[in-house]
């Protein structure tokens, strides 16, 4: 098998290598500097055959033009267009005059005229229909012409009597992009619309299309309104009535686009008055567009039926009336009107009885319906939503659900109503139409409460063997209202059903179990004797602490015990431990209760929440004035500034564990003043002092030093979110330092030698670069480091290394402590493996040489991108560690800033004799030059390639961030 | 006028047996050749001898077309070929074609076999009958001769159900066979293009009736069966070997799948797993899930369903057992049930019709105490439940299905008068379009209007666009000048000196003159003058011209001026016209006649 591959591969290769040979010739002719409009010139004239002009025009596109030559070369292209007889050739050049007329720098004005008189003499259609292309982009780059604009409407005009589609379409396009919003077209100048007639507006004449023969044109009409309306121009409402003609038009595309076209006039004129056709009867605009849009939910094309679907949920206007008559179908059997099972579920509810035996016939018929009565066509918008729910097409369905979304979050009758049919999405048979429903109802579950016998139906899907399906109905049940306790108890017993078939919902479970707890304090507190199984007289034994099952219950009653002062008298005293235990463990989890006789408990609680938001404003006065201080500090040698940072960094530390709001801002700047006390220690040395050749060979501390700062200033650039450019300079700044640093130690220790010449020169491009990149926060860096450095440019750009060392010394021990200005919002970026856990003691056991699966949770906190930056590391006992890189698919965004990474990672080692543990590790992977402001467009890396100076070479590594867990495995040896 | 003859033999008002002829643009074609499940007689079949009293219908029919598998639209098939005897092409869908013969050999060996009947077909006549059949593609457009052509589309009902547009000319008729709109676990919906044929045949089982939604009924049903298998009871579902089994078979094998489930689902062996091969292979056919999915696996490869054996009956612990036939009246399914029947944690569900008389019937009626053969009782402990999932459109359905298709004439079949009677109302109030309703035998008859196609040359036509102001409206009929030409059964229309030309003819001119008096006191040239100015006036669009011969010419009718002898008053106008301008001529001579103005 694998020979044969290979050989289809070598076929494949030996494919690719023939087809330069034939194109030898054209590789010759690209030699003869195309991007010359002479040179184009010479070619085209050369050309004997229209293929060979063709060829070259080709070839000329690829390459790019310069703004400036961008007009001779159209010049010379359009002579030759006249020349030209080969309607192909005369195609491409009228496709290039657009192509370059996009080029950046050039304005197309100058060739407007030109290009315009092409289409005189111009015979084949596609040509013309190309150069009305051409036009289209001409009139896009020139938008602030309004001559040029009318100059080209009228082109549009004229041509529109065309008779090939391609032509008419490429009109509508052109009257549609550019057709003017203020004036109509008059019959001022020699304008060729007064040959259409008198005065007539860009809106009649587009819609004098509407009823082309063709239907590509019709829907270009349609579209070319619909992009007037974008552009703000206001369409008339004569329209609505031709677009509801086109809702039953033959082709799919003008449906779809007469869809669009009714829904735009519902939302210009949602109030005005429209008569319904066989009737005396009127009804508001948007009503009546509603149900014609409702009725296209039906539509035989699955295109239309999701258009129709998506749009219907955003006409929140339309009256309520007809809003509910989406969901009504009514039943019949034989001519007799029948309950649906809706109705019937909730009959049977209020009734008081919940039978779950079922009757044959209980779905009898009822009443005989009068023939009359019975409205088998859909009129206006009944029954849409069961249509579009029911449909055979799940981009329909998702579409559907979407809507009624929409809907029901703006009306909560509606929303009351959809509830059964949402409910019933549960068992669609996509699982991305039972994901999308789900998070729909968790939407609107403000506005409802659940029924015992809705709940029963949500609560089946639990045992749903997706995890994004169940941990959706976890968050989902965290909001939604119930009635009864018997719906507590229910969702109680079905959530440990779940606890117990899939452990890993652990986290999940008790979540949503401290919600509903919170939510429904009266209707947990009957239940609480029995679900701490208390017993009036007995005792009863004393569940297990661990068991998850039992904490999960706790959870609840704890957690509904919070508003409800009653109900810790029916706690027993192992409540009383297992809740001291939990709110030691469980923080999160358990809420603070008042416990009669655990005093410091609530004072301790009072406490905390007694600092509440005021806090956080001292607490950020605080470190504002602690950085205040430390600016105070002038020079890195001032006596006493070691101590002050020292105290500093300490007093952040503790700040940003006390205050987590600005945990990210006080890391920061902990980590920042850390890199200061860093270089500060590395500048006091003794060695300074000493003479060169005297200093030790090795300078220890010094160098560690550099290098520590250097991966701090990474660590700093990369790990914050929401630094700005200013924060950005100041960590290169710090890091420039640190380079300096490393360079005189360098040149230090090795007195003798000269340094290299390409060290120095790669510092100096350093500077260069960084000059570069901060051009704009420069000023902000007087009399600091790099602006010392600048100010002597020219003398260390001329000196010799030795000389340069020497004043960059001198530099280095003179700079000052830059002050660092604290950005708005910073967080920093945390990661949390929830699974493994690392607790087990069991090792995970497979034959060496064979791969394992291990599970990885974990919870990313204010991550950009986690796609391309996140990726997991392995590391065994014997030091070997390998970089997973989990797939785009892996990552889930629960939150706005928080994003989930569920995967899988596959270990292998030799045999061991006996299991050990390997930590398992989240990195974050970063490069600079992606980050730096400069080169963020990916372009940047193949000019890099090309040989530019290598000075901003990406620096690429990864910081951990996240506790490294450990997992115990056991690599077997494989037997033989 | 010609005209579409629609002739039920079967389904007509009823339901069973459907078989209808068509005779349309002078072709005659068999839609459908079913057999009735209630009669064992003569009646079982269609009469074949209102086609023709003796002989081979061979050359009666043009083609006979089968919608789908089930037996009541082909279970005649082979009696109608082999029997009657027809040579002609069969046209079936591929899945039809596979699943067909299996269908027809179990109806014959029930038939012959356990009931022993003779004179029946045999295995070998089922076989020479499939050698007839041409297979069909959805959406393909298959000459049946140089005029008349079929295309399937998508009917949904069953495996391979398919709905035919017929055409000869620029008529067509639309044979829905049996369809369903609202999609299943298994197949997608009916759909159709906007044809417009001039009649759409339509079945009309359900046309009283308006469904609920198909999910509320398959949660209960899985609900049911969750619940009974947790508490660790078994669970029977009595099932025809075809059709619902499979949307059933798919509803809970995913349902096991999507909840973790372990308990064990056989279904009985024969022909279920036959047909499941052919459900695995026609994947393209079924919906849109598990087309998309198949890649990854296939739906039909079950993986918690397994085959049943007799001794798994008795196995303890829950399970979910499959089993035919559907009504419960003998074999595995009545055997399985007479097993379990005693436990109340059991549960049979019936997911579809029973016939009166059937153990099915009776435990649905609340029956709990059975009569069985050799005098004994069976109490009938379980639980009963009763699903209905059937696949015919609804009346929504149907009307759907007329507005996707829009026909010119609705013709109902393949249901109940009465209910027939009712949604005919409707259609007729709803779309303004006649419907009918015929019984079997009975012919209905639709004149069409059909539209003769003519060549038109490329000349004349380019004549008439330069003519004519801006672009043609498609929806406003024109008029132009030119020869139709009837040549070998074609059609040509070409301008009148091609025609000519063509035909060898000299052209002749055609002139007509008229005289008109005139009182008029001037000299003839005055008069003349005065007439030219007149006409002037009166005709501004048109060229005048006075010659100096003494004519004055209008576009091409001439006029001249001569005194009579008699009076020199009276002045006598010549106009001479040709035929071509007849309109301006008549106009010219009736203008002069009412005089000069003076």
């Amino acid at each position: 098998m694998a020979a044969h591959l290979k050989k289809r591969v070598y076929e494949e290769f030996s494919k690719v290598v023939q087809i330069p040979h034939e194109e030898a010739p054209a590789k010759k002719l690209r030699l003869s500097k195309p991007s010359k409009s002479a040179a184009l010139h010479i070619d085209l004239c050369k050309a004997a055959s229209a293929t060979d002009a063709l060829q070259y025009l080709l070839e000329f596109a690829r390459k790019p033009v310069e703004a400036e030559s961008v007009e001779g070369v159209i010049r010379i292209l359009l002579e030759h267009y006249y020349k030209e007889t080969d309607n192909s050739v005369r195609l491409r050049i009228a496709s290039l005059l657009g192509l370059l007329s996009k080029t950046n720098g050039f304005s197309p004005d100058c060739v407007v005229d030109d290009v315009i008189n092409t289409l005189g003499n111009e015979k084949s259609h596609q040509v013309l229909a190309q150069l009305l292309d051409s036009l289209l982009v001409i009139g896009g780059q020139l938008p602030e012409s309004p001559a040029v604009r009318r100059r080209l409407v009228q082109v549009a005009c004229k041509l529109l009597s065309d008779t090939n589609f391609g032509v008419r379409n490429k009109c509508l396009q052109l009257l549609g992009f550019l057709g003017t919003v203020e004036t109509p077209l008059t019959k001022d100048g020699e304008g060729p619309s007064s040959s259409l007639g008198g005065v007539r507006d860009v809106q009649s004449i587009i819609s004098t299309y509407f009823s082309d023969q063709d239907p590509r044109v019709r829907t270009a009409a349609l579209k070319a309104m619909l992009q007037l309306h974008e552009r703000g121009m206001k369409i008339h409402q004569i329209i609505y009535e031709q677009a509801c003609r086109l809702l039953s038009d033959d082709y799919e595309q003008v449906r779809s686009a007469a869809v669009q076209m009714v829904w735009v006039l519902s939302q210009l004129y949602p109030e005005s008055i429209v008569p319904i056709p066989s009737s005396n009867e009127e009804i508001r605009l948007v009503d009546d567009a509603f149900g014609k849009i409702s009725h296209m939910v039906s539509d035989g094309s699955w295109m239309v039926r999701v258009q129709a679907a998506k749009t219907l949920g955003s006409m929140l206007q339309v009256s309520p009336h007809f809003l509910e008559q989406t969901l009504d179908k009514k039943l019949m059997s034989d001519l007799r009107r029948k309950r649906t099972a809706h109705e019937r579920a909730k009959e049977l509810f209020a009734s008081g009885e919940f039978s779950s035996g079922r009757k044959w016939a209980d779905d009898a018929p009822k009443e005989k319906l009068d023939t009359n009565t019975v409205n088998l066509i859909a009129s206006g918008a009944c029954g849409a939503f069961v249509h579009g729910l029911e449909d055979e097409m799940f981009e329909v369905r998702i579409a559907a659900v979407e809507a009624l979304c929409q809907l029901a979050r703006s009306s909560p009758s509606f929303a009351e109503k959809c509830l059964d049919f949402l409910v019933d999405m549960f068992n669609d048979e996509i699982e991305e139409v039972r994901l999308q429903s789900i998070h729909v109802l968790r939407e609107i579950s403000t506005h409802i409460t659940l029924r015992e016998d809705q709940l029963d139906t949500v609560l089946a899907v639990l045992e749903d063997s997706s995890r994004d399906i169940r941990e959706a109905l976890h968050e989902l049940l965290c909001y939604t209202n119930v009635s009864t306790k018997e719906c507590i108890q229910l969702a109680l017993l079905e959530l440990l059903k779940n606890l117990n078939k899939y452990p890993t919902d652990r986290n999940s479970v008790w979540k949503c179990l401290k919600f509903l707890g919170s939510r429904h304090p009266t209707l947990v507190l009957p239940l609480v004797p029995e679900l701490l199984s208390t017993h009036p007289y007995f005792d009863t034994p004393e569940p297990d602490m661990d068991d998850p099952a039992y904490i999960a219950v706790l959870v609840l009653v704890f957690n509904a015990a919070k508003s409800c002062p009653t109900m810790p008298a029916l706690f027993s005293d192992h409540t009383f431990r297992h809740y001291a235990y939990l709110r030691d463990s469980l923080s999160h989890l358990v809420p603070p209760l008042r416990l009669p006789g655990r005093k410091q408990v609530y004072s301790l609680d009072s406490v905390d929440s007694g600092c509440g938001s005021g806090s956080v404003e001292s607490a950020k006065l605080f470190l504002q004035q602690s950085l205040n201080r430390v600016s105070t500090i002038q020079n890195l040698e001032t006596p006493g500034a070691q101590d002050l940072l020292n105290f500093t960094i300490r007093d952040l530390q503790r700040l940003g564990e006390l205050q987590t709001e600005l945990a990210g801002a006080a890391d920061f700047c902990a980590t920042f003043l850390r890199c200061q006390l860093l270089l500060m220690k590395a500048l006091q040395e003794k060695l300074w002092n000493m003479a060169v050749p005297l200093c030790p060979k090795q300078n220890v501390t010094a160098t560690a030093a550099a290098q520590q700062i250097l991966e701090e200033t990474y660590k700093l650039e990369f790990l914050y979110s929401g630094l700005e450019s200013r924060q950005v300079a100041t960590i290169h700044h710090v890091r420039l330092q640190a380079k300096t640093l490393q360079l005189v130690l360098t040149a230090r220790t090795r007195p003798g030698l000269d340094l290299p010449i390409g060290s120095c020169e790669k510092f100096l491009q350093e500077i260069e670069s960084f000059q570069r990149m901060f051009l704009t926060e420069l000023p902000h860096l007087q009399d600091s480091f790099v602006d010392k450095l600048l100010e002597i440019m020219p003398r260390l750009l001329s000196c010799k290394p030795l000389e340069l060392v020497k004043i960059l010394q001198t530099t280095l021990r003179q700079s000052g402590l830059l002050q660092l200005r604290l950005p708005e919002q910073i967080h920093r970026a945390t990661a949390t493996i929830i699974e493994p856990t690392g607790e087990s003691d069991n090792p995970l056991r497979f034959t060496s040489g064979l791969v394992v699966a291990l599970d990885i949770d974990a919870t990313l906190e204010h991550v950009q991108d986690p796609q391309d930056k996140v990726k997991v590391q392995v590391l065994y006992p014997d030091g070997q560690s390998h970089v997973i890189h989990p797939k785009p698919a892996d990552f889930r965004k629960p939150g706005p800033t928080r994003h989930r990474l569920i995967t899988q990672v596959y270990l292998s080692h030799t045999a061991w004799t006996e299991p050990s543990q390997v930590e398992v590790r989240l990195l974050l992977a970063y490069s600079s030059s992606s980050s730096s402001p400069s080169s963020s467009n990916k372009s940047g890396w193949s000019d890099s390639i090309d040989g530019l100076p290598p000075a901003e070479a990406a620096v690429e590594g990864t910081i951990p961030f996240s506790k490294p867990v450990k997992v115990f495995i056991m690599p077997k040896p494989a037997r033989r | 006028m010609p005209e579409i003859k629609v002739t039920p033999l079967g389904a007509g008002q009823d339901v069973g047996r459907s078989c209808i002829l068509v005779s349309i643009g002078g072709k005659n074609i068999m839609l459908d050749c079913g057999m009735h499940m209630g009669y064992n007689d003569d009646r079982r079949f269609p009469d074949f001898s209102y086609i023709t009293q003796n002989g081979r219908l061979t050359d009666f029919l043009d083609c006979v077309i089968i919608s789908h598998f089930h037996l009541d639209h082909c279970g005649a098939l082979p009696y109608m070929s082999e029997m009657v005897g027809y040579d002609g092409p069969i046209y079936m869908t591929h899945p039809t074609k596979a699943i067909c013969p299996i269908l027809l050999e179990d109806f014959r060996k029930i038939t012959v076999d356990k009931k022993g009947e003779t004179n029946f077909f045999t295995s070998q006549m089922i076989k020479d009958c499939m050698k007839k059949v041409i297979p069909l593609n959805l959406h393909q457009t298959v000459q049946v001769d140089d005029e008349l052509e079929i295309k399937a589309y998508y009917a949904g009902h069953v495996l391979g159900a398919a709905m035919v547009h017929i055409k000869v000319g620029s008529e067509s008729v639309v044979y829905t066979g049996d369809y369903n709109m609202t999609p299943d676990r298994h197949l997608g919906a009916a759909w159709i293009d906007k044809c417009r044929p001039d009649i759409l045949i339509s079945e009309s089982t359900y046309a009283t009736t308006i469904r609920d939604s198909k999910r509320c009924r398959e949660r209960d049903f899985l609900k049911k069966v969750h619940e009974t298998i947790e508490r660790g009871g078994k669970v029977l579902i009595p099932v025809f070997a075809l059709g619902r089994a499979q949307e059933l078979c798919i509803l809970l094998e995913t349902f096991w799948e999507r909840m973790n489930l372990k308990a064990p689902i056989y279904f009985s062996t024969g022909l279920t797993e036959k047909a499941n091969h052919y459900y695995k292979l026609f994947i393209t056919w079924t919906n849109q899930k598990i087309r998309k999915t198949f890649v990854q696996r296939n739906m039909f490869e079950f993986k918690h369903i397994k085959a049943f054996d007799r001794s798994y009956a008795d196995n303890p612990g829950p399970m979910v057992v499959f089993a035919t036939p559907g009504m419960l009246h003998a074999g595995q399914s009545l055997q399985i049930f007479k097993k379990w029947a005693g436990n109340d944690k059991n549960m049979v569900i019936m997911p579809g019709y029973c016939v009166q008389g059937t153990i099915g019937h009776k435990i649905l009626n609340g029956q709990r105490k059975l009569e069985m053969e050799g005098r004994s009782t069976l109490d009938v402990k379980l639980q009963v439940e009763y699903m209905s999932f059937s696949a015919h459109a609804d009346a929504k359905g149907i009307m759907q299905l007329i507005r996707m298709a829009e026909p010119r004439n609705m013709l109902l079949v393949h249901g109940e008068a009465a209910k027939m009677e009712f949604l005919k109302g409707k259609i007729e109030q709803e779309f303004s379009i006649d419907c009918y309703t015929p019984a079997n035998g009975e012919t209905v008859a639709v004149t069409t209007n059909p539209s003769v196609p003519v060549d038109i040359s490329l000349n004349l036509l380019k004549r008439e666009m330069a003519l004519g102001g801006p672009l043609p409206d498609p929806k406003k009929p024109r008029t132009m000048h030119g020869t139709l030409i009837m040549k070998e059964n074609s059609l040509k229309l070409v301008s009148s000196e091609q025609a000519l030309k063509e035909l060898g003819l000299n052209e002749h001119q055609l002139r007509f003159t008229c005289r008109v008096q005139l009182q008029d006191p001037h000299s003839d040239s005055d008069t003349l003058h005065r007439i030219y100015t007149h006409l002037k006036s009166v005709l501004k669009d048109y060229t005048i011209q006075h010659l100096p011969d003494g004519t004055v010419m209008v576009e091409s009718i001439v006029i001249k001026v001569s005194s009579s002898a008699e009076d020199a008053n009276a002045k006598v106008l010549l106009l001479s016209w040709s035929y071509q301008d007849e309109d301006l001529g008549s106009y010219l001579s009736s203008l002069l006649k009412k005089g000069l103005p003076t």
